[in-house]
């Protein structure tokens, strides 16, 4: 077997890790900054062990499982969430070359295979034998799968424009103009929808400490929290990657800057997505549960079905038709 | 047909948006709350009985624990009810710098309810912004009494301690600085959709329920009264201050927040007039003899605390100790509402209608 195919992806899955803890410390920051404190800066210059440290901490801890838990269901649950996580950055291209697989339907398999994680949530909290744990899930699952009809729908204008499910050939289309102007609701509709998927605010009443505690993983320690919180945050990664290649253009230079590397481009744009979740966080309170319901079938899904008839007719427009049909 | 049972959960004592030791015993019906117990107890440290073995001096660091957030007014609360007993005359060096840190502490209480109570609905950075002025008052307190939480600054008759050289200034340097600062609160939080959805029309207490259950403070001025004892029987030197009491019109969760929001900026006036009219020299403890005999006989004083009225209530027998010391806790008085507020809402609002009420659970136990 070719050495360099088996090493790739394992070399670029470390790169991925390294970009995870990396990305923890970057939120502490900001949110550190947005709220006029320095942030973590013990460990390490800068605090740039601070994860780290903080897994390691996670490791040596007392693995607790309750006594009336449903034991092999909660062992199962965190690897059930956190192995799509990893799972979905598969198909995800990073540039021309660097990417784990090529695959027909990656907008498909990204969409599906990131679904089974809320069955570990689901999971988690009914296995936990915990009221706070079981309403935080219910919540969780409830939530998780209102949001996943308006994340998908958004994307299908794309889809129609491209007329492929290919990830790789949605970046190629973009050479001339990022779908996000002329998708523009439906990056509006997809961004919302993915704060969401992500649990993150002001969508994140499954971990609501505020009225639930924790949520699901209330009864979790040691490393199998950590399994949880690492799957969340491989997700920010990948919702954030998804993002770039979906709307802003993947590795595409804008303003014909090419001499710059496309991987640089991405990282940049990568970082812009990643930095207005952090910031929205700082920012937002707390949706209510019943009204976050209420906007995901209420508001999202009727625009991001406008915006599918959109699509649809603005390609048959002449002079307009070449923003929607590539 | 699902058959489904109703859930009962326990919120609290150990929980983070119970503000302390109060716990809730809820019946929930799916999200639906069926039923509250509000259990408390667990922070009494039965300081009305131990007042009975201590001289009036010695009782005064009791009453900065109750109120942990506002220790000034409770400092005043006894002091006041004292001094009226015993037909004291207070020099007015001292009743200015007892106005001032009382409304300096009414600031710093209701900074800390608003930076808590976004943060129970979510947001957390108005709590860190919140505590960044708060931290002000209290390093203007440290320097005034060398505590940054249990003051003990008053005294029978006057305060312990002079305003050291430049104090006043940097009061009144912190007035102006809180007043633009406000605008920034208003700009993060109070036309933020999500906040508006969340207590707008939430908890609503009307005028005539709220009068029923004997609340005070913002809790009975949201629903449009305009009860506030500083106007309606001015004590120390509250007449002098040109001020106005917001009230609130419908009476939900976005009407107290604005109404202590409101509120605040009152105060700032009045600690900025009271830094005017602030006198240049004079003593701080008028003449009070060395020890406090408070004639036979009993009183009743109100005051207005940041969560509402602060009675105090002194039987006496003559002696150098009280007979009987109540006090009239708003907070606790304030908690009875709530089984009635919440039964039937949601159980994502639970925590909203209990933040809005604005309880100290040192108050409420005693």
């Amino acid at each position: 077997m070719n050495p360099v195919l088996v090493m790739g992806p394992i070399l670029l899955l470390f790169v991925v890790l390294g970009f995870v803890t990396m990305a923890i410390l970057f939120e502490r920051k900001v949110i550190g900054w947005i709220q006029m404190r320095p942030g973590p800066n013990r460990v390490g210059p800068w605090g740039i062990l601070q994860t780290v440290a903080d897994v390691l901490k996670l490791l040596i801890k007392e693995d607790i499982i309750p006594s009336k838990a449903d034991k092999p269901l909660f062992k199962l649950a965190p690897a059930i969430a956190f192995i799509p996580a990893f799972a979905v950055l598969a198909v995800i291209p990073f540039t021309e070359s660097l990417q784990f697989s090529q695959f027909a339907v990656g907008i498909l398999y990204y969409l599906a295979v990131s679904s089974i994680t809320i069955i570990g949530i689901l999971m988690g909290g009914w296995a936990s034998n915990n009221k706070y744990a079981l309403l935080g899930a219910m919540r969780s699952a409830a939530q998780m799968i209102s949001y996943e009809i308006p994340l998908v729908m958004s994307v299908v204008g794309i889809i129609l424009s491209v007329g492929s499910l290919n990830l790789v050939e949605i970046v190629e289309a973009q050479k001339q103009v990022w779908f996000i102007f002329p998708q523009f609701l439906g990056f509006a509709v997809f961004f919302i929808a993915s704060l969401s998927e992500l649990n993150r605010t002001p969508f994140d009443l499954p971990e609501a400490e505020s009225e639930l505690v924790a949520g699901y993983h209330v009864e979790y320690t040691g490393f199998r929290f950590a399994f949880f919180m690492l799957s969340e945050y491989v997700y920010v990664f990948a919702m954030a990657s998804l993002t770039t290649v979906l709307f802003l253009g993947g590795w595409n230079a804008p303003f014909g800057l090419t001499m710059i590397p496309g991987i640089v481009w991405f990282v940049l744009k990568f970082l812009l997505i990643v930095f207005s979740l952090f910031w929205i966080r700082a920012t937002m309170p707390r949706v209510r549960v019943d009204q976050l319901m209420e906007f995901a079938w209420k508001v999202l899904l009727p625009v991001a079905l406008f915006n599918i008839l959109l699509t649809a007719v603005l390609q048959e427009v002449p002079y307009l038709d070449f923003l929607y049909r590539l | 047909m699902l058959r489904t049972e109703e859930m009962l959960l326990n919120v609290g004592p150990q929980h983070p948006s119970t503000h302390g030791v109060l716990r809730l015993v809820v019946k929930i019906d799916g999200e639906r709350i069926v039923e509250v117990e509000p259990v408390i107890g667990y922070l009494h440290r039965g300081t009305e009985k131990l007042a009975e073995d201590l001289n009036y001096t010695q009782i005064i660091p009791y009453t900065d624990r109750m109120d942990y957030l506002s220790a000034m007014t409770n400092n005043y609360a006894l002091v006041h009810a004292v001094e009226k007993m015993m037909g004291l005359e207070i020099p007015e060096r001292a009743d200015y710098l007892r106005v001032i840190v009382m409304e300096l502490n009414r600031i710093a209480s209701h900074l800390v309810w608003m930076g808590t109570y976004l943060l129970d609905i979510g947001a957390m950075s108005p709590f860190l912004y919140a505590f960044r002025d708060r931290e002000q008052i209290l390093s203007l307190f440290n320097e005034l009494c060398g505590a940054r939480l249990t003051y003990n600054y008053m005294r029978v008759g006057g305060v312990k301690w002079d305003a050291p050289p430049g104090w006043i200034e940097k009061a009144d340097a912190f007035v102006d600085y809180l007043l633009p600062q406000m605008d920034e609160y208003h700009g993060l939080i109070t036309g933020n959709e999500i906040f508006v959805r969340r207590t707008k029309g939430i908890g609503i207490v009307s005028q005539e329920l709220a009068i029923q259950y004997a609340l005070s403070g913002a809790n009975l001025r949201v629903s449009g009264s305009d009860w506030d004892l500083r106007k309606k029987e001015p004590y120390s030197l509250y007449d002098r201050f040109q001020f106005d009491v917001p009230v609130g019109k419908n009476g939900d969760l976005y009407d107290k927040y604005l109404c202590r929001m409101q509120e605040i900026v009152e105060s700032l006036k009045i600690v900025k007039q009271a830094i005017d009219q602030f006198p240049e020299k004079g003593t701080i403890m008028g003449k009070v003899p060395r020890v406090l005999r408070v004639p036979e006989g009993e009183i009743y004083t109100g005051i207005e605390s940041p969560r509402g009225e602060l009675g105090c209530h002194i039987v006496s027998k003559g002696k150098d100790k009280p007979w009987r010391l109540k006090f009239r806790r708003p907070s606790f008085y304030n908690l009875q509402i709530l089984p009635t507020l919440l039964v039937g809402e949601s159980i994502s609002n639970l925590v909203a209608i209990l933040g809005g009420i604005d309880i100290v659970l040192g108050e409420v136990d005693c």
